[in-house]
């Protein structure tokens, strides 16, 4: 799964699958991850209608590089296997699962990808999945869900419904999900998949937005995410590199390239071993550091 | 048949009635031209106030006259309906009228002369709604001629237009007519278009709903130039006349396309310390102020003079010391009007000051980058304000023709609104050439002008501002809403479009039932 280590996932925008107008511009604001809803935000009768307007912008739209991921309505509803049918044949990448509770659950949406793949003559494989952890027992059972199939990229908290499941309801500290962040978090480690924190709902805060992402980027997850554009430049503020570190990763990546062309096993960077973690890191910095506009095409820090 | 220089072909039949020449480039060279005079009678203090519109008209008004208006009151204006319902009532015939511009809220009043006969001619900067539909279906046997706001002014100091009578509404004025547009409940700020008709009107209307005792200062307008003052109940609705507290813009589209303008002006050799500007006031123009705002205190520069439409984002910067001067022709909403009034520092100037192409220097002269709006873009990079898609009035040539001109235009615009597109092969009418546009910003990216080489190799690598050729943003937005069938028109002009020097740029013709 090495492409989908690479990928950045800072930000996961999610778009109204009933909404003709942001389908058209979803792909102009940077997002890393597009999520078409077709469920929470799809009333039940444009269900049918939603899913023929995303798959039509799948065929048409032009969304760049950024991961194409659709949330399709959950597996007790008449809607699903359409959903999935009609996903996996637009060639979506990743279908989200909402409400997974278990890795049978996921288990079983592979399976109907699978045989999704082999209808619409779709690569095998081509589609992958994510969960979406929206319970206690999902939380629970998270560390199964992770590891559940080799089509699995990520799992991501949705809050607000964990919270009622909960008994509670989110507080501006967020301790309320202290619990569940972690969890779900080593669960995608240990997996080696991608972790997406929850969406931040109060948008005319952008303060308590940089508070919580800052937060969430220091505990370790890919990022968020997101239901308006507007967040977007400000969650990939707080994942931009500073110039120290993206100075520190060119001479890591400059000692291995060195290294390589002597030969040599052994990568010292003034006195330090350069060991794998480190390098993982600075390739991680590097790629930041273009996606955030802090260096050019070939590398150069950009002086501001 | 001619064809002028943006490929608009001309027949010899419209130069020769209306006495143009083909629009032959944006370089006007240096053209001497006479300033014509005004009648004036002479009055030695009596006091000049009177009651009804009407008594004015009956002296003053006569068949076959040109009267103007300025739209400095916009959709708050009580003055025009007023005045035109007097002269309607008092069965006056074929006038031109020649105001500033035409908002909205006169548009069915307007249609009323035309039908009842008093109104036949009409210039002005642009007209839309239910005015922009009559006369785009031939209401007017005479093609209404569109000037941009320093194309009237040219028009109005070589006598191309004589007014006879200006109606001319003030918020505040003494006796004798001493005036400005600062002060009380109609304040709107700059007089800046209706100095051009207390100028050269030949009888000068003052309407006001607010007298002040004599003698009224600051005096925009003064003693020497009015004839009458006329008090009347309102001469405009103060929620309409400005666009309120101005806010910035939530829409995330207009947000990425400020950001990126912002992006071209910074990477510009433009932007350095003294530099000028002009933007709009549409919700990506104040957002570009905001984002520019931003970089200035970055780098530490400041700007020598702010132009045109000014509305309070840039009065704050005006305030925070990040501009110089603002040159101030129209303020479009209350802060701008009152921070006319308390900062001096924020000059009035008339439209020849702002605009003028034939005068001894205008102020587009000096301005080194633009923000201007579009309703299309042809793949030659000419902007059409005027007409919509469907070939119908709707716009204003305003100051686009004139700020065009700036060392660095850049066009904003939407790559489509709705299902239409917005950068297209063939415009339904030209308004300001191509030669004049150097950057076109749309959501998805940039086009430059071919033509500006150094913008090319200064605008090309910015990160985040995809670059594309002109061509391929229209087929682009083809590709989103596809090929519209072509607009069908008669043979019939409704309007001429007057590049700033008086050549005509294009001819509007009366599209098909």
């Amino acid at each position: 799964m090495a492409e989908t280590e690479e990928r950045l996932r800072r930000t996961m925008m999610f778009v109204p699958g009933n909404n003709p107008a942001m389908l058209k511009d979803a792909g102009i604001y940077g997002a890393d991850s597009i999520m078409f809803d077709l469920e929470d935000a799809v009333s039940l009768q444009e269900k049918d209608a939603a899913r023929d307007l995303v798959y039509e912008a799948l065929k048409t739209v032009e969304y760049g590089t950024a991961e194409k991921v659709v949330r399709v309505n959950g597996v007790d509803t008449p809607f699903y296997k359409d959903d999935v049918r009609a996903m996996v044949k637009a060639g979506i990448d990743v279908i989200r699962l909402p409400k997974t509770e278990t890795a049978a659950m996921i288990q079983e949406l592979v399976k109907d990808v699978a045989a999704a793949e082999q209808e619409f003559g779709r690569p095998e494989g081509s589609t992958h999945v994510m969960a979406a952890i929206e319970s206690a027992k999902g939380v629970v059972n998270v560390n199964a869900i992770a590891a559940a199939s080799d089509r699995m990229i990520g799992v991501a908290l949705s809050a607000e419904d964990y919270t009622t499941d909960m008994k509670t309801h989110r507080y501006p500290d967020g301790r309320e999900l202290e619990y569940a962040r972690n969890v779900i978090l080593h669960a995608a480690r240990a997996a080696g998949i991608a972790a997406f924190d929850t969406v931040f709902t109060n948008l005319d805060d952008e303060e308590g937005l940089i508070r919580e992402t800052k937060f969430i980027h220091q505990l370790g997850f890919d990022g968020k995410s997101v239901i308006n554009p507007r967040q977007i430049p400000v969650i990939n503020a707080v994942y931009a590199p500073t110039k120290a570190e993206i100075q520190t990763a060119q001479q890591v990546i400059a000692a291995i390239a060195e290294a390589h062309e002597k030969g040599s096993g052994v990568i010292s960077l003034n006195g330090q071993m350069v060991d794998r973690p480190v390098a993982l890191r600075a390739q991680r910095v590097m790629r930041l550091a273009q996606a955030s506009h802090l260096v050019d095409e070939e590398g150069n820090y950009v002086e501001e | 048949m001619s064809k002028n220089n943006v490929g608009v072909d001309i027949s010899d039949d419209i130069l020769s009635t209306y006495d143009y020449k083909p629009f032959a480039g944006t370089q006007l060279g240096n053209p001497v031209s006479h300033r014509v005079a005004p009648t004036v009678r002479a009055q030695f203090g009596e006091n000049k106030v009177v009651d009804s519109i009407a008594q004015v008209v009956k002296a003053e008004v006569k068949d076959g006259m040109t009267i103007s208006f300025h739209h400095h009151l916009r959709e708050g204006d009580q003055v025009f309906n007023e005045v035109m319902q007097v002269i309607i009532d008092a069965g006056i015939k074929d006038l031109t009228l020649a105001p500033s511009s035409l908002t909205n809220v006169m548009n069915d009043m307007v249609v009323k002369a035309i039908q009842a006969g008093t109104v036949t001619h009409i210039t002005s900067s642009g007209m839309r709604g239910s005015l922009g539909d009559a006369v785009s279906h031939g209401a007017l046997k005479t093609p209404v001629i569109f000037r941009s706001h320093g194309g009237r002014a040219r028009a109005i100091e070589t006598g191309k237009i004589k007014i006879d009578v200006a109606f001319l509404g003030v918020p505040n004025a003494d006796e004798q007519g001493n005036a400005n547009g600062m002060t009380g409940d109609a304040a709107f700020g700059s007089l800046g278009y209706a100095l051009m008709d207390a100028k050269y009107a030949n009888k000068v209307v003052l309407l006001t709903d607010n007298l002040v005792p004599y003698p009224n200062t600051p005096a925009s307008i003064n003693q020497t130039q009015v004839d009458y003052v006329v008090k009347v109940d309102q001469v405009g609705d103060p929620d309409k006349i400005g666009s309120g507290a101005t806010r910035f813009t939530k829409d995330p589209k207009e947000l990425k396309i400020a950001q990126m303008v912002n992006d071209v002006i910074t990477h510009s050799a433009y932007f350095k310390d003294g530099f000028s500007f002009q933007t709009g006031s549409g919700g990506a123009a104040l957002a570009v102020t905001r984002y520019l705002r931003q970089a200035m205190l970055d780098k530490h520069i400041t700007a020598s003079f702010a132009l045109g439409g000014i509305t309070k984002p840039t009065t704050d910067l005006l305030a925070e010391g990040l501009v110089r001067k603002v040159m101030d022709v129209q303020d479009f909403d209350k802060g701008a009007a009152d921070s006319m009034h308390t900062n001096p520092a924020q000059q009035e100037i008339d439209a020849s000051w702002y605009a003028d192409p034939f005068n001894k220097g205008a102020m587009v002269d000096k301005l080194d980058v633009v923000i201007l709006s579009a309703l299309q873009v042809d793949t030659h990079f000419n902007v059409n304000v005027l007409t919509g898609s469907d070939g119908v009035l709707r716009g204003a040539v305003g100051g686009h023709q004139d700020a065009a001109t700036a060392k660095l235009t850049i066009i904003s615009a939407p790559l489509v609104r709705g299902r239409l597109a917005t950068i297209v092969p063939q415009m339904t009418s030209i308004t300001t050439p191509g030669e004049s546009i150097d950057v076109v910003v749309t959501e998805i990216g940039i086009a430059i002008n071919p033509d500006r080489q150094d913008l090319v190799a200064a605008l090309s690598h910015i990160p985040g501002v995809p670059v594309f050729t002109i061509d391929e943003l229209a087929a682009k937005a083809e590709a989103i809403v596809g090929k519209p069938a072509p607009i069908e028109y008669t043979d019939r002009p409704v309007a001429l479009v007057e590049y700033r020097d008086g050549s005509l740029i294009d001819v509007i013709h009366q599209v098909k039932e």
